[in-house]
């Protein structure tokens, strides 16, 4: 008699009906639904569904997450030996399955990256359920996408403490205070950021923290050096880093854990686009943004109003295009602009956003006195102008339309009351 | 007769919880970001706030049915500026340091709100007894605020309070710093206290739902 036997599917949904109504009942169902599609039905009237659930939207971003996440646990390794190799003058040619896809590598990958990830999630995902059994409502997954982000835009030595207080700081204040996922004004995983970068800049700055170990073997006979490539020319020392340009965008390079490979990111932005989960008008405006902006400080060094001796001259004579290949400029226009919740809801609002983050970035990437990076900063800013932006759209909107109306005879045989009448509803 | 009626003693306890001046009315609050990054500037704060509401309440109480309605703003402002310049005059003679940290704000106790809004609201109003319990009050409301905020962004961002070290020495890595922990220097500025504040602010609406309001 099979059908007798309570199969795991049936045990749990008689826990569920168990627990419903008491006060750990979302805590249990965000597990249980990870698992299983409940088995409520609707009751009355016929209701239209879609596969897309907020849950499938979620791990849709983090599938195109995942090739970014390997490639930076290789990429970890990569650039801690070849660290160790330039300090000891020893020449290094990269070779992708020689000494990149290795076991090595991997390794590093896994102590220094993995545990990033575990305390993102673990952290993120405490804080989330503590909510949603205080407040009564389901845990939203909301952070799932957010947890992945964390890891992949800080440097790869951050102490795992801090990650955690920023975590913290960041589900609660970024997005439990405005009444959780959806609700938010700032994307959190960029609240995470910019809470650790002025909370503890001395681990989010700097040329050590990009290279696992860089900050242990400081001062020592066998330091390594973890400068960046925004870090060399933010002290006009363009001439010091020997990365081609195939580094810069395939993402043989230090940086942030999963920033570097451009080709990845790249990869994850077409499928993003082609699930449409992601807006392209942001993508597109944003990196169009990104090369105005280039352009014109190329342009202003081109007239020769910067001299060489300029401290900013080593980041504003970096050709326009490569701003877009190193640094988290990519990564954040892909995976952090596109934010349907904290972005502009308009599609002419999205140009104007998309716009205005790139064109933001590379500006704070120069002027920024403290960091030549900015794409975090640029991209809370717009968030916060984003409902602004949104307001003026619809504004104008409203606008043509009643012009339209205005022009446009109604009916041939309306009356000229009624026309105003007519005008004052659309209003 | 005694001293304070039921009465006198809501003038003072109001402030403190249920009509606290920054939290529920939200007044004062660009002293309470500028200046609370350390604990003793608070508290020097909040005691010369003291001293101006007080007194400020007592004066313009008592000339309360002189002051010509069409001029009383200006009458205040002679009132609170003479005021804080005493306040400004005594710190820079007896505690120049500190008179140094808190730099312009002591002038701009002048443009606090809450003075204002306590002259105009409650000294026009009622006699200099209960003007002046008024005034202590809502001072003493104010910084309580500011010295929790002071304590929590010091303590975080310095690991230290009224300038004693409390974690250890950040920089020969003893007490707490030795197991890695480092001070927080998003705690040091202005923003932070906003935050604080928010915090303040939601924890208290959410111990005593009657003060929320309705959207």
């Amino acid at each position: 008699m099979s059908d007798k036997r309570l199969t795991f599917k049936k045990r749990l949904h008689i826990i569920k009906h168990h627990y419903r109504g008491k006060k750990m009942a979302p805590a249990f169902n965000a597990l249980h639904t990870f698992l299983y599609t409940p088995d409520e039905t609707t009751h009355s009237g016929s209701h239209v569904r879609a596969a897309d659930d907020l849950k499938r939207t979620m791990n849709t971003v983090i599938t195109a997450l995942i090739p970014v996440l390997l490639f930076s646990m290789f990429n970890a390794g990569y650039q801690h030996y070849a660290a160790i190799d330039a300090a000891n003058g020893v020449a290094r040619e990269l070779s992708v399955f020689g000494n990149f896809l290795t076991w090595d590598n991997f390794w590093i990958g896994i102590i220094k990256v993995l545990p990033l990830v575990i305390v993102s999630y673990g952290v993120g995902l405490l804080v989330e359920f503590i909510f949603a059994v205080i407040k009564g409502h389901e845990v939203e997954e909301g952070y799932l996408v957010t947890g992945m982000l964390v890891p992949l835009i800080v440097p790869i030595d951050t102490p795992l403490w801090m990650l955690a207080v920023a975590v913290i700081f960041g589900v609660i204040i970024g997005k439990e205070v405005f009444g959780g996922t959806g609700m938010n004004i700032l994307n959190p995983a960029l609240t995470i950021r910019a809470f650790l970068f002025f909370a503890y800049p001395t681990w989010m700055s700097g040329d050590k923290v990009w290279v696992y170990e860089a900050v242990d073997r400081a001062g020592g006979p066998d330091a390594i050096s973890g400068e960046t490539i925004l870090g060399y020319l933010a002290q006009n020392n363009a001439s010091e880093y020997s990365y081609s340009l195939s580094d810069m965008f395939f993402g043989f390079i230090p940086g942030s854990v999963g920033e570097t490979s451009t080709f990845l990111i790249l990869l994850g932005g077409l499928f993003l686009i082609f699930s449409k989960i992601a807006s392209w008008r942001i993508m597109l405006s944003a990196v169009i943004g990104a090369l105005v902006m280039g352009l014109m400080f190329n342009g202003i060094v081109d007239q020769g109003w910067i001299g060489e001796t300029s401290k900013f001259y080593g980041l504003m004579s970096f050709p326009f295009w490569q701003h877009l290949i190193v640094g988290g400029l990519a990564f954040g226009i892909v995976y952090m602009a596109t934010d349907p919740v904290t972005g502009s809801q308009t599609n002419r609002g999205k140009w104007f956003y998309g716009f205005f983050i790139g064109f933001m970035s590379v500006m704070i990437r120069v002027f920024n006195p403290a960091y030549p990076e900015g794409v975090f900063l640029a991209i809370l800013l717009m968030n916060v102008f984003a409902p602004t932006i949104d307001h003026y759209v619809i504004r104008g909107n409203v606008k043509r339309r009643l012009k339209r109306m205005k022009n446009a005879n109604v009916l041939p045989t309306d009356s000229e009351g009624e026309k105003k009448k007519l005008q004052v509803e659309t209003a | 007769m005694a001293l304070l009626t039921k009465k006198d003693v809501s003038l003072i306890s109001d402030p403190l919880a249920d009509n606290n001046p920054i939290t529920i009315q939200v007044l004062g609050i660009c002293s309470a970001l500028a200046i609370t990054a350390e604990l003793k500037a608070s508290v020097v704060m909040a005691i010369a706030v003291m001293f101006v509401l007080g007194m400020g309440n007592v004066v313009i109480s008592l000339m309360r049915n002189i002051i010509p309605s069409k001029i009383r703003i200006i009458v205040q402002l002679i009132v609170v500026a003479a005021l804080v310049i005493v306040v400004d005059q005594v710190l820079k003679a007896f505690a120049y340091e500190l008179s140094k940290t808190l730099s312009v704000f002591v002038g701009l106790i002048i443009t606090n709100c809450i003075i204002m809004g306590r002259f105009e609201a409650f000294a026009l109003a009622n006699g200099p007894w209960r003007s002046f319990l008024d005034g202590i009050g809502n001072s003493l409301g104010y910084g309580l605020i500011l010295v929790i905020v002071g304590f929590f962004r010091e303590l975080l961002g310095s690991g230290t309070l009224f300038g004693f070290a409390i974690l250890g020495d950040p920089i020969t890595k003893t007490g707490l710093y030795a197991t890695g922990y480092e001070n927080n220097g998003f705690m040091i500025i202005p923003p932070a206290a906003l935050i604080v504040v928010g915090i303040i602010i939601w924890v208290q609406r959410s111990r005593t739902p009657a003060l929320i309001e309705d959207n």
